[in-house]
């Protein structure tokens, strides 16, 4: 239980940075923070007390395994978001190429 | 599960340091040893798959991040109306945390997940797909749309950098390429 | 320093690179090829191989690396990647429904074995490493640019 709060603790850490913070780099770092708490919740409902790694040994019986199904979950949203991240990166550069500076308040031109 | 609340706490502090300081560089250090902490606890709670591709991609984002921020010092702007802002943002954080803890006195308690599908996939994996590796099962043979599904988002990603960063427009029949401005 | 030591990281950078580039990216290949019986698989594989090459890049400098493997050639594994994935998951039509496992299951804890899903972790581990690849490629090649234009 406690362990679900200090994820949420995490978690709105990401949402304070994104809310909060004016440079366009602290934006993509609290994205990253919030991609963190949400990949942890889900590893963290995945455990079981005394459990053991999803995978059959060849000498013994596991019985008492995690569940493998947020883990096959996570495994795909973690290189997702290392792809999102990038473009973040990517659109971040243009705009330091563009404006000079990757203060959002500085950059007042911003038309649609 | 001492060690879990140790490193939980870490990644908290490390998440604030980053959060906080003025410096980008240093800041960027700060999330990649949140990462790498993450990836510890990702081992601790019996995830070795998810536990490697963290560490991996973890430096991979790290890379691309200095790559990023290096060679630009470029001081924060705390001007405007500080006070207020920060309190309305305190205000919706602490809102959200009490919602926060009120949905999560539903699931099922950390030790005990709830297991009925993966119940399945335990008893008859072996058997149905000849794999050892469970998670490599379920991600290749049971539940393969969603693989292909993330298969089209990294595609779908690729495609959106390569067309932000690159510089020239296509070029038409007769035309001089100019460099835009 | 001679001439040809002018492009990227220093001396040293360079000769541990030469050392051991080989052995992270057959760790890379290790890691996709037995996916099914130890923990890893065709995502971690895919980025430790990119990491193998971007390693590469940053010590000896983009032409080195682009000797190696050019911005074309990432695009067209990625593709190839794909396709492989896809045409798996078609062959399984032959046996009724779309990712069947038609291949023989073969015998556990052995490394041919589980069917398709060894074939599906070499595609994804050629699709996530180029396309990794192919995304650091391109924010390296804007970077120089921007620094050219200040």
């Amino acid at each position: 239980m406690d362990v679900y709060l200090l994820t949420l603790v995490l978690f709105s850490i990401g949402i304070y940075c994104i809310v909060r913070k004016r440079n366009v780099i602290k934006t993509i770092i609290g994205v990253i923070i919030l991609e963190y708490a949400v990949n942890l919740f889900f590893i963290l409902s995945a455990y079981r007390t005394e459990g053991r790694a999803p995978i059959f040994m060849q000498e013994e019986e596991i019985v008492n395994m995690v569940d493998p199904l947020p883990h096959a979950l996570v495994l795909t949203a973690i290189v997702i978001g290392l792809a999102t991240t990038a473009l973040l990166v990517g659109i971040a550069m243009r705009l330091y190429e563009k404006y000079g500076t990757f203060d959002i308040t500085k950059i007042k031109e911003l038309k649609g | 599960m001492i060690e879990l609340y140790v490193l939980l706490v870490l990644m908290i502090i490390g998440a604030l340091v980053a959060v906080e300081l003025k410096d980008l560089l240093s800041s960027v250090i700060a999330v990649g040893a949140v990462g790498l902490a993450l990836s510890i606890v990702f081992l601790i709670l019996k995830a070795p798959d998810v536990a490697i591709t963290q560490l991996v991609v973890e430096i991979l984002a790290l890379i691309i991040l200095i790559r990023a921020t290096l060679k630009k010092d470029l001081p924060l702007a705390t001007t405007g109306r500080w006070f207020v802002n920060t309190l309305i943002t305190a205000c919706f954080i602490v809102l959200f945390l009490a919602v926060g803890m009120k949905c999560f006195k539903d699931l099922p308690a950390f030790g005990e997940p709830l297991m009925r599908v993966s119940g399945t996939y335990i008893k008859e994996g072996l058997q149905r797909t000849g794999a050892v590796n469970l998670v490599s099962s379920v991600i290749l043979d049971f539940r393969a749309y969603d693989t292909l599904g993330e298969a089209t988002i990294l595609f779908t990603a690729v495609i959106g950098v390569l067309s932000i960063v690159r510089r020239i427009g296509r070029k038409k029949v007769g035309e001089e390429i100019k460099e835009e401005e | 320093m001679s001439r040809e030591h002018d492009k990227g990281m220093s001396l040293i950078v360079k000769t541990i690179t030469r050392l051991t580039v080989g052995l992270i990216l057959l760790y890379g290949v290790y890691i996709v090829m037995h996916g099914h019986l130890s923990p890893g698989g065709g995502f971690a594989g895919g980025v430790i191989i990119a990491l193998s090459f971007i390693n590469i890049m940053l010590a000896y400098g983009k032409e080195d690396a682009f000797k190696k493997l050019s911005r074309a050639a990432a695009s067209m594994w990625e593709s190839i990647g794909a396709i492989m994935f896809l045409g798996i998951a078609l062959l399984g039509f032959t046996g009724g429904y779309f990712f069947l496992n038609f291949l023989n299951k073969g015998e556990p804890f052995k490394l041919f074995s589980a069917g398709i899903i060894p074939l599906c972790n070499i595609a994804i581990s050629f699709k996530v490493g180029a396309g990794v690849f192919a995304i650091f490629v391109a924010l390296i090649l804007l970077k120089i640019d921007v620094e050219k234009k200040e």
